[in-house]
């Protein structure tokens, strides 16, 4: 005999619990509500890091700083899913278990409730008047009459010997349990949603368009079951992209409005339609959504090589530096110019204003004076052909950024361009031309099923928890005594006596009112 | 009146509400300081069985005599207080009116200069908050007598006026177009009514905290956690409403419902933590304190949230103008 067997022979002896037992054991302490507390606790706790720590889907870019900044640490927040807090294991065991215990919790509590409601009220007490809250009415209501009165009140009615008894708020159970059941279906429709759902952030540049395909996203994050074929076939055009901003007092430059003018085909075959995208208003064709949710702006650029031909030719979209002004750094790619590739960095200033130390800046966020500031051009190998991957916002990595050759640097820089204006490049390496300001727009396009249950289940939780909270259970109960009723009344729920005072002397008023003025 | 005018009205008002809070407080805290003292525990339950026949009128000459509890258990009745003291409490009251009609004339003169909701930025956003604390502490004066919350309540407000001046001022102003939507009226009104009920629970259980078994000017224990949980019981479905309808607006301009934005996360944590304090008080062995303390971390969440979040934190809810 093993000493396993051993124990195992010994056991259900000594503490009585077997398998079963045990499971029986572990359920009865999940479902306690002492257990149910903690992992609440656990829960909230379990959320701080979510939102101290930078969040892989929320900022990206915080994250990806914080592995320049400090690796090690980045490590080990990576390594305890700190950058996912909110799809991590550790998070899922908390919130499952909890939600276990919910289940555990709403089952047996169901049950009572189902017996509970058919159960009629309890026989009446002998002396009614000891009750918390009482009244004695002379010459009152006749045993029917009064029970007639109760009902009329709404309240469930058993009548006996000279005795009524009555309860009402009912409503209270039932508002708990079928909260309970909601955030069940709430967490089901998010799960489903992720599931089956899918964002996508995608920039179209004015006079430029975008369609509702895989491949046309600049970040698409699908749930696991989205095939590329389920994305709604449509597709959109921005025509005009237009902003307004406060002109005068203090919060000169803020913006007021933002309006993308669109022409959308919702499927490949329909015709297209004019539609105005604005913030607050999402565009949505067949349960897609599109938001408009951020804009900037691409000045448009002519590069002419040395041998005289435009290597490149076409707005760029910039990176703003500063929100307020809207001052963005833009990157020029030429890597067909000949005899070298040339690249070039530049500041764009959307109004443009001289300062006193000769550098200009950007004053207003508007585009009343649009000029492009160059802060260097350069010319070599941008390493665009050795199949990395590059930022469309950084000229180059900084290892082949030191193998480039300056051409236009420091104190070399010509004064800001405006429109039309360009810049000769020395030695004859060519010719960098500003011919014009187009803005671009950054679209969220979303598909999500859970929505429409998970507002649905949100708005049963709502209810249902003012119903659990502020609705009392309480019983009233009657005695007729010849011309004499007396009247008693308690409240069946810890801590909602206090207004319960009010209600009782209404009862009371019903009760001994005549019969003209029952309400 | 021109928009400058209203909202220099506006700014006006705000010190006068200051001012009258101030002045309510010290009157309050009169009334505390020579009012009588209130027995602790033990001593209370055996004072309050004290009946008041109500006298409920009846058609002809059947008058009934209800026997029902004193509607109020909050102010038991037992030695009469000083006359001081009462007519402290009834100054004080006054003062409290007419701050938060101050209060009310500021948010309303703001939201006319503004052309807006007057909620968009955390200025604007403290002071309303403030006016719906002390909306809530009046509120439920009315019906029960909560004037002991007073002097705790005016500081409360005191403060957060002050900060709000001292701390958070923006001037009038149009606010970003992501806030230019008629979710602002639902979403922040539902948070800031919450809020000031969760403030009223949370000067409670500081007084419940503070206020030991024995004999104190303070109402008793139980007193003290009954008004908290009353007041937690309105604002916990409201609040739940408050996310919900953020959740909303949230799908509407941000492309999600729910998107752990930190402002998401806190006010998940505060509900959770508010959740915790409704079962910790039918659990058995987490009544009283132990449920009063976790109701005052839900409300340190709370306030966190409401200022922590825009200061420390930022995210897409940073609208805060500081």
């Amino acid at each position: 005999m093993s000493v396993r067997e051993l124990e195992r022979e010994q056991s259900p002896k000594q503490a009585g619990l077997g398998p079963v037992g045990w499971l029986r054991w572990a359920w009865r302490t999940l479902t306690s509500m002492k257990t149910a507390l903690i992992l609440l606790f656990l829960l909230a706790l379990g959320s701080v890091p979510g939102s101290l720590i930078p969040q892989r889907g929320v900022d990206p870019d915080k994250v990806a700083r914080l592995y320049d900044e400090s690796p090690a640490l980045a490590e080990w927040y990576d390594r305890l899913q700190l950058f996912e807090v909110f799809s991590s294991t550790w998070f899922a065991a908390v919130y499952l278990l909890l939600f276990t215990s919910l289940i555990g919790c709403i089952i047996p509590r169901t049950m009572t409730y189902l017996r509970e409601l058919r159960r009629r009220p309890p026989a009446a007490p002998k002396n009614v008047t000891k009750l918390p809250h009482a009244a004695v009415i002379e010459g009152g209501p006749s045993l029917e009459e009064a029970a007639k009165r109760l009902r009329g009140l709404r309240f469930r009615v058993v009548t006996g010997d000279g005795w009524i008894s009555a309860e009402k708020g009912y409503l209270r159970e039932t508002g708990n349990l079928f909260f309970h059941i909601a955030l069940i279906g709430i967490l089901f429709a998010i799960g489903a949603g992720s599931l089956y759902g899918y964002r996508g952030n995608v920039l179209v540049v004015e006079g430029d368009g975008f369609a509702n395909t895989v491949a046309a996203y600049d970040r698409f994050m699908p749930g696991s079951q989205v095939s590329a074929e389920s994305l709604e076939p449509f597709t959109l055009h921005l025509d005009d992209f237009t902003v307004s901003y406060q002109v005068a007092g203090e919060k000169r430059g803020q913006a007021l409005d933002y309006t993308a003018h669109l022409k959308v085909n919702d499927r490949p075959d329909a015709p297209a339609r004019d539609v105005e995208l604005k913030v607050n208003t999402p565009l949505e064709i067949d349960g897609t959504q599109t938001y408009l949710i951020g804009n900037g702006y691409a000045p448009v650029f002519r590069v002419t090589d040395g041998k005289g031909q435009v290597a490149f030719e076409g707005p760029v979209p910039c990176l703003i530096e500063d929100k307020a002004t809207m001052t963005s750094g833009c990157v020029v790619k030429a890597p067909d110019a000949q005899p070298s590739q040339l690249g070039f960095l530049l500041r764009f200033l959307p109004t443009s204003v001289p300062l006193t130390d000769g550098n200009h800046a950007s004053a207003f966020p508007g585009e009343l004076n649009p000029e492009v500031q160059l802060l260097g051009a350069f010319s070599g190998d941008l390493g665009l052909r050795n199949g990395q991957p590059q930022s469309v916002y950084e000229l180059a990595p900084p290892e082949t950024l030191k193998k480039l050759k300056p051409l236009l640097m420091g104190t070399a820089v010509p004064k800001p361009l405006a429109v039309g204006q360009s810049v000769e490049l020395p030695e004859g390496a060519g010719k960098l031309e500003f011919t014009g300001v187009k803005q671009w727009m950054t679209l969220q396009v979303a598909y999500d099923p859970g929505r429409l249950p998970a507002l649905l289940f949100a708005g049963l939780a709502v209810v249902s928890i003012a119903a659990s909270l502020l609705i009392r259970r309480r019983r009233v109960f009657v005695r007729v005594k010849g011309e004499t009723v007396e009247v008693g009344g308690l409240t069946r729920t810890e801590g909602s006596a206090a207004g319960f005072a009010e209600e009782f002397a209404d009862i009371v008023k019903v009760l001994s009112a005549g019969e003209n003025d029952v309400r | 009146m021109s928009a400058e005018q209203l909202a220099e009205l506006s700014d006006l008002t705000v010190l006068a509400a200051v001012l009258l809070y101030v002045l309510a407080m010290i009157a309050f805290a009169t009334e505390l300081a020579f009012g009588r003292f209130i027995a602790g525990k033990t001593a209370a339950r055996a004072a309050r069985p004290v009946r008041q026949p109500v006298t409920v009128g009846a058609a002809g000459d059947d008058a009934v005599k209800v026997d029902g509890a004193a509607p109020e258990p909050v102010a038991p009745e037992s030695a009469p207080p000083s006359r001081l003291a009462e007519r402290a409490g009834t100054v004080g009251l006054a003062l409290a009116w007419l701050g938060w009609a101050a209060n009310l004339a500021a948010i309303v003169t703001r939201g006319l200069a503004v052309g807006r909701w007057p909620w968009g930025n955390m200025y604007e956003f403290v002071v309303a908050l403030c006016f719906a604390a002390v909306t809530a502490f009046l509120l439920t004066q009315l019906r029960h007598n909560v004037r002991f919350l007073g002097a705790f309540v005016m500081v409360t407000a005191t403060l957060g006026l002050g900060a709000a001046v001292k701390i958070f001022y923006t001037a009038a102003g149009p606010v970003v177009p992501a806030l230019n939507s008629y979710w602002i009226a639902i979403h922040v009104t539902a948070a800031i009514i919450a809020s000031g009920l969760f403030a009223m629970a949370g000067v409670a259980g500081v007084l419940y905290l503070v206020r030991g078994d024995g004999m104190s000017r303070l109402p008793s224990r139980e007193d003290l956690e009954r008004v908290a949980h009353r007041a937690i019981v309105f604002a916990f479905p409201l609040w739940t409403f408050a996310v919900i309808a953020g959740a909303l607006w949230a799908d509407r301009a941000w492309g999600r419902y729910w998107g752990w934005d930190p402002k998401e996360v806190w006010s998940f944590i505060t509900w959770v933590a508010y959740a915790a304090y409704l079962h910790a008080r039918v659990t058995a062995g987490w009544r009283g304190k132990a449920a009063t303390v976790v109701q005052l971390v839900a409300f340190a969440c709370l306030l966190f949230n409401l200022i922590g979040v825009n200061i420390f934190v930022g995210g897409m809810h940073s609208y805060a103008d500081v």
